[in-house]
């Protein structure tokens, strides 16, 4: 038996998938964070206190971990869910009341997405006190404050696509702020110079329309589900990775005697 | 002088030492600039980027005009409101609320065709008879009703609501054009077609 299983990992199948052997050797735990498409953005070191979850509360983690019950549950919704004026409400009283695990999927997915504003909120809160925003991490400050906007605006256009009458007004009350852009909106500042109407400016590219409607659902949809989460999915990645360029999750300063 | 393999332009160099082949360089590759300051190399690059930046340029321009529809299925901003008849004085009429947002009312001196927009956030706001007054239920700006219909009076609504403009079409029937608007901070609530005179 022994003879046979080392046989089969001799060969090329076997040694294409594992492409190293599993002793627990430093070089073999570098090897198998290296290996691995999921963990390649994850150092293959960090030092003790950055295990200290009283230091990092675990928030940014605790983010990333709900973004991806948000896009499983969600790609499970999109199964029902179709995003048109007559259809919308329907689909989702059906998904809450009929389809199999549906309310357990929607619930999974509207307390996830409450939950991940709060965390990202956290994360951030933990960052400030910690100093963590300070050089060399500045940039990724700011590139945290980009995925800040990005989650609210996932949020926000995941309010609209129930298409009852909280959302609805919800987001008619949200876009309508967005009449007094600066430059781009026909009420604010320098709009009307600029030529913006309620036909051309910022708001009616949300809308699609100028008033709440059937292709403010499309949109709102297209960019919850396709645009949004690949462009946040782009800068998590810069995130990850520049959390490891900086020299990891922040702490003491090791160079020091003390320590 | 750089020894250099393919540069026959210095022909400088002393024939009877046999040449030693220094390794290749990683080292940008001559730059001779000529009268145009551009050599070959360099103006396929520029004219690779010129292209690409326009392609960049006019297809960004092409998508914002994509995100802006030419054509928006909205109800019509103008609409008849049926005969003056069918209304009675002292009528704050719902009939085309849901279609339109606009409340015929008929008072004393007329009719005034009022805006269900709420000057706050722009939800619509609910006909109290009881209490005389239109409520909003978003964040509760309250608005008078009889006798003058509109003003503000509680909530964060900063301005009355709007009237609109008021006539009769040709057939006898109240025309409303959602499009003309009349603000009362501005005074034009006084203007003729704020108002439809009649007894
Ligand atoms: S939208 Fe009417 S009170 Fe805010």
């Amino acid at each position: 038996m022994g003879k046979l299983k080392e046989k089969f990992q001799q060969t090329e199948v076997y040694k294409s998938i594992f492409r190293h052997s599993y002793q627990d050797t430093s070089r073999n735990r570098a090897l198998q964070i290296l290996d691995n498409v999921f963990l390649h953005l994850h150092p293959v070191r960090i030092s003790r206190h950055a295990t200290n979850v009283g230091y990092t509360w675990g928030m940014g983690g605790i983010t990333f971990l709900l973004f991806l019950v948000l896009t499983i549950t969600g790609v499970i919704l999109m199964f029902y869910y179709r995003p048109a004026a007559e259809y919308a409400y329907e689909d989702m009283k059906y998904l809450m009341n009929d389809v199999p695990f549906g309310p357990l999927m929607r619930n999974m997915h509207r307390w996830g997405a409450h939950a991940m504003v709060i965390t990202v909120m956290l994360h951030m809160f933990r960052v400030f006190l910690t100093g963590s925003y300070k050089p060399p991490r500045q940039f990724n400050w700011g590139v945290g404050v980009i995925l800040l906007v990005l989650t609210f605006l996932l949020s926000f256009t995941g309010y609209l696509l129930p298409w009852d009458q909280l959302a609805i007004w919800a987001v008619t009350v949200g876009t309508n702020m967005a009449r007094a852009t600066p430059l781009l909106g026909h009420e604010g500042p320098f709009g009307p110079e600029l030529g913006m109407q309620i036909n051309n400016d910022i708001r009616f590219i949300l809308l699609g329309g100028t008033q709440v409607g059937p292709p403010t659902l499309l949109r709102f949809y297209v960019g919850h589900c396709i645009f949004l989460p690949i462009v946040a999915a782009i800068f998590m990645a810069v995130h990850f990775w520049r959390i490891r360029k900086d020299g990891g999750i922040s702490g003491p300063d090791t160079t020091k005697k003390e320590f | 002088m750089k020894v250099s393999e393919t540069s026959d332009v210095t022909p400088k160099q002393s024939s009877s030492q046999p040449t030693i082949r220094k390794p290749k360089q990683d080292r940008p590759p001559d730059d001779d600039r000529g009268t145009w300051k551009l050599n070959r190399r360099n103006f396929l690059s520029l004219s690779g980027w010129i292209a690409f930046f326009i392609f960049l340029f006019t297809s960004t321009l092409g998508a914002l005009r994509f995100m802006f529809p030419r054509v928006t299925y909205e109800p019509p901003s103008t609409f008849k409101a049926g005969y003056p008849e069918d209304y009675i004085i002292g009528e704050v009429s719902e009939k085309y609320k849901d279609q339109y947002r606009v409340w015929i009312i008929r008072n004393a001196e007329g009719f005034i065709a009022l805006s269900a927009i709420c000057t706050h956030l722009g939800c619509t706001p609910r006909y109290l008879a009881s209490e005389n007054k239109f409520k909003c239920p978003c964040h509760g700006s309250g608005f008078r009703s009889d006798p003058d219909f509109g003003i503000n009076f509680e909530g964060p609504a900063p301005r009355p609501l709007e009237r609109l403009k008021i006539s009769l079409a040709e057939d006898g029937q109240i025309l409303v054009d959602r499009n003309i608007k009349f603000r009362y901070e501005l005074g034009d609530w006084t203007k003729p077609e704020a108002l439809l005179k009649r007894g």
